[in-house]
């Protein structure tokens, strides 16, 4: 079942995950990101779920949830996954990190770290799908991923997930300057624009959406879509600096 | 019908699916008889050179498919590693290969590639056929693929270059001879691009 969340709560059903990768084949998406949002809670990985959408994905797919060994590693390579996702693990077993990626290379680790903002609006680290605190700074816990061998880092603004405002371009911005993998920029996305200013402002490699590729309209209705190949070319590729 | 051929590396069923959204039914098999009435073959294969070579012959499929590659000139695509084993053989492992088609599989070249680009190469690149080939006919331009690979190929005798990306420097990402054609990449995984290429394999050979 897939589901689309604001501020990591309020899931809202979205239908079938194999529906919904076929709407996205068609739309010819680059990569998706396949995360397991319960299954860090439940203690397992749903390997042929994982298989099943990955046999019908006419993209690259990395997988997160739950990942707390090698041997799941290997399983969902095995499974046909191209990229690992690691949260949870990555903040309290940073060891695993180094292991994977010396095993797997770099390249195929993905370090997702999810950000609050507590009161006086000063970023810190959650995992368990934005449960726990861990009280670390985001930037830290970037540059620490990076020196275990994390390949790319994907940065999640839980306030603003779901949101549509726009990414956080100072959390960006502070995570890019300090590291040298590949981070991509999520929460927030609303519009094309919002793309242009994370990449040319907050230094970002790459962008995600959920929300905005799920819901249409005024009273947003769930619509799996994707922005046509000449909008990104006009509002987002042909802005770069 | 056409067969990609099941020897217990990597994931087949998602070129079965692929090629299904084109309208082409294919099987995905380990079976000599199957492969004997076969009109096409692929394979596919992700990994190590000398781990698929080995499980290449323990499957029992060398003698068939030999017969039916070189002998009936069967059209027969090899996708990542299916690719590199259809040449002479590979630095990973030290391992020979099908030896059907006249080329090696060689490393990246670290010191070539530069100390800012990491090896293995994974994501899309930017693929420029050397001459016309049928299998990227129709195929917008720039064409884009689907990487993930640490060695590539490397031909003495260009005539057989089908195509080439660049990962710190170019390198020969397809390769074509006759009934047989390689590609580094991942068709199966580069959307329309790679939809269009296996729908030129399945309608236009």
């Amino acid at each position: 079942m897939m589901v689309k969340t604001v501020q990591f709560s309020k899931a809202r059903y979205l239908g079938d995950p194999i529906n919904a990768v076929k709407v996205y084949n068609d739309k010819c998406v680059d990569e998706l990101v396949l995360l397991d949002i319960k299954a860090t809670e439940h203690g397992r990985i749903d390997f042929d779920s994982v298989e099943d959408i990955v046999s019908e994905a006419f993209m690259p797919i990395a997988y997160g949830g739950g990942v707390t060994s090698l041997e799941h590693c290997e399983e969902l390579f095995a499974r046909g996954v191209e990229k690992i996702v690691l949260n949870s693990a990555a903040f309290s077993n940073p060891a695993l990190i180094k292991e994977a990626s010396d095993r797997f290379g770099s390249q195929a680790l993905v370090i997702s770290i999810d950000v609050r903002r507590n009161l006086w609006k000063k970023p810190q680290a959650w995992i368990q799908s934005g449960r726990k605190n861990t009280k670390m700074e985001p930037v830290e816990l970037a540059v620490r991923s990076e020196v275990f061998g994390a390949g790319e880092i994907m940065l999640t603004d839980i306030d603003r997930e779901g949101s549509f405002a726009g990414y956080d371009i100072d959390l960006l911005a502070s995570v890019t300057r300090s590291v040298s993998v590949p981070v991509i920029a999520n929460g927030g996305a609303g519009q094309i624009a919002h793309f242009e200013e994370a990449v040319n402002r907050g230094g970002a490699s790459a962008v995600a959406a959920g929300s905005m590729f799920a819901f249409a309209g005024k009273n947003q209705g769930v619509l799996i879509t994707y922005p046509s190949e000449e909008d990104l070319c006009e509002q987002f590729w042909g802005k770069l600096t | 019908l056409i067969t990609i051929v099941d020897y217990g590396v990597g994931n087949a069923k998602s070129v079965a699916n692929m090629l299904l959204r084109v309208g082409q039914r294919a099987e995905v098999s380990a079976d000599p008889d199957v492969i004997q009435r076969s009109s096409k073959l692929i394979l596919p294969g992700v990994g190590h050179f000398r781990y698929g070579m080995d499980m290449l012959r323990r499957s029992g499929l060398l003698d068939v498919l030999n017969a039916r590659v070189q002998g009936d000139k069967v059209p027969i695509l090899g996708i990542c590693l299916g690719a590199q084993l259809m040449g002479e053989g590979s630095e990973e492992g030290g391992s020979a290969g099908l030896n059907w088609m006249r080329f090696r599989t060689v490393a990246f070249d670290r010191a070539k590639v530069g100390g800012h680009i990491k090896v293995p190469h994974m994501g899309w690149a930017e693929t420029r056929t050397a001459s016309e080939t049928p299998l990227f006919s129709g195929i917008e331009r720039p064409a884009r693929f689907y990487y993930v690979h640490s060695y590539h190929f490397a031909c003495d005798n260009d005539s057989i270059e089908m195509c080439y990306a660049t990962h710190g420097y170019e390198f020969v990402s397809g390769i074509q001879s006759g009934n047989m054609f390689g590609v580094q990449f991942h068709p199966e995984k580069s959307h329309r691009f790679g939809l269009t290429l296996l729908k030129n394999f399945a309608e236009n050979l």
